[in-house]
């Protein structure tokens, strides 16, 4: 896979976005890497609502095999859901197994009017019926399953995107 | 020989006592507990960790607070919950603690939330699981006689971080009935494995354990001295239903040595706060002006209590 530029991708992802940003789009971003993208977002946008943030640990669908995630973060939605036109955000799209995690989480807050999916790289290899309506990378092949692709930022806010090769699973 | 309460992989498998737990798991329970505080907020307080499971809330004394709280935490948890007050059951009849349990484990119980006026009941519960190879079910200690009551002391450590953020700059003291306290117990226990560097009880010599100082506190035998530059204050309820024989003089009089009053209080740094495990005595253990006063944070205590016993459950079920 050639080396993506993070920054670049960050900027395409907000001006396809921006032509369907109305005064009730809000962003809630996934923990950790969709909501760094998220704050990123909401200041290029100048989102009108306030920023939000979800951490799945509580929803996931392998707690039963895996346990909790080792130190789960508080969710937040400063806004409220009934009516509105939410955009999730995440670094990197796979499975689908998050997002379907966000979205059981997110109705648990009233019922938006639209929900739509705002990624960086789509990487592939699916497991659910969920697509991104934004992605500012489709992957042309997927990435095989060893491999782990996730967004970075250093001290000084600068995205990068990282491939690594998955930790073996350890139990 | 293995702590009884981590399975073979280091992870909590029941939680019994915080005695001789870990450092690291009970910080982990502690950061477990912040996000659970955020679900009392949503219009759907439900979140879907133990869907399905069966949570046996077991109960040989009375309780109202520890088993409602308990209560709370399994079903905003997403789990059944079935109340057992076995006060009135079969235990009533003379079946046996384990033949009772056994019974409960037939009907694929998941989970004991056990609360028994014998201090080793829920260690008893817990061997006798493992020694009939049932480690899918886990043992929650809600209170056993005078020896333990984990997840109190671990909502007090939750309420103490949260106002103090750090606990290795702290004097916390703990105040009245030591002697008759398995809340105490915990705290103790709790407050010395995170670190805390003074940490004093306060007592008459009638209701403290003797030589409680093993413990690693400071003993105090009267308020004025003892509450001197203290952060915390942790009052504990008279047990007059323990007590056997006059430890006693009357209320009025324990009240007027052991009662925290507001000018008792004012000998405490300006930002102290002051806990208490309930149910209260007000006018015994603690003056209405204090224990509805701004440095108060005893109903906070009940609402984290919620959200620690969420952490522990959801930390248990996971395995």
């Amino acid at each position: 896979m050639k080396e993506l530029d993070a920054e670049a991708l960050c900027r395409q992802l907000a001006e396809l976005i921006r032509p369907h940003v109305t005064p009730t789009t809000a962003l809630v971003g996934i923990y950790t890497g969709g909501l760094w993208l998220a704050e990123r977002l909401h200041a290029e946008l100048g989102i009108a609502q306030p920023l939000g943030a979800i951490d799945v640990s509580f929803y996931r669908d392998d707690y039963g095999s895996k346990g909790l995630h080792a130190r789960p973060q508080k969710t937040d939605i400063p806004f409220n859901v009934d009516g509105a036109h939410v955009i999730l955000v995440d670094d990197v799209l796979y499975t689908g197994r998050t997002t379907r995690a966000a979205l059981n989480e997110l109705f648990d807050f009233g019922r938006p009017a639209a929900v739509e999916l705002a990624v960086l790289v789509d990487r592939g290899s699916r497991e659910l019926p969920i697509a991104a309506r934004y992605c500012a990378h489709p992957l042309p092949q997927p990435l095989p399953r060893e491999q782990n692709l996730e967004l970075q930022r250093d001290d000084d806010g600068h995205f990068t995107l990282k491939l690594t090769q998955a930790k073996p699973a350890t139990r | 020989m293995r702590n009884p309460q981590l399975n073979q992989h280091g992870e909590l498998q029941h939680l019994l006592t915080l005695d001789g737990l870990p450092r690291d798991i009970l910080t982990a329970i502690l950061d477990t507990a912040a996000p659970f505080t955020e679900v009392a907020e949503r219009e759907v307080k439900k979140l879907p960790l133990l869907r399905g499971k069966s949570v046996f809330n077991l109960f040989f004394e009375n309780s109202t607070r520890t088993r409602t709280t308990f209560e709370i935490a399994a079903k905003r948890l997403s789990a059944d919950v079935v109340n057992l007050n076995i006060n009135t059951s079969s235990a009533a009849k003379g079946e046996s603690l384990l033949d009772t349990v056994d019974n409960l484990c037939a009907m694929q119980a998941d989970m004991f939330v056990v609360r028994h006026a014998a201090s080793g009941a829920p260690m008893l519960i817990a061997q006798h699981l493992q020694n009939t190879g049932r480690d899918h079910i886990h043992v929650v200690n809600a209170g056993d006689g005078r020896h333990a009551h984990p997840t109190q002391g671990l909502l007090d450590m939750y309420t103490i971080r949260h106002f103090k953020q750090d606990f290795t700059n702290l004097t916390v003291a703990i105040v009245g009935d030591v002697l008759h306290s398995r809340v105490a117990r915990s705290q103790i226990a709790a407050l010395t494995t995170l670190g805390v560097p003074e940490v004093r009880v306060i007592g008459p010599k009638t209701l403290l354990p003797t030589e409680v100082e093993k413990l690693g506190v400071r003993v105090f035998h009267d308020m004025h001295e003892g509450l001197k530059g203290v952060d915390v204050v942790m009052m504990l309820r008279l047990q007059n239903e323990r007590m056997n024989g006059a430890l006693l003089p009357t209320p009025q009089e324990y009240y007027k040595i052991w009662g925290l009053t507001a000018e008792k209080l004012a000998l405490a740094k300006p930002d102290a706060i002051v806990m208490h495990p309930g149910p209260m005595n007000r006018g015994v253990e603690i003056d209405s002006a204090v224990a509805d006063g701004a440095q108060a944070v005893i109903l906070p205590q009940v609402t984290f209590g919620i959200a620690v016993r969420m952490a522990v459950m959801s930390m248990l079920g996971s395995h």
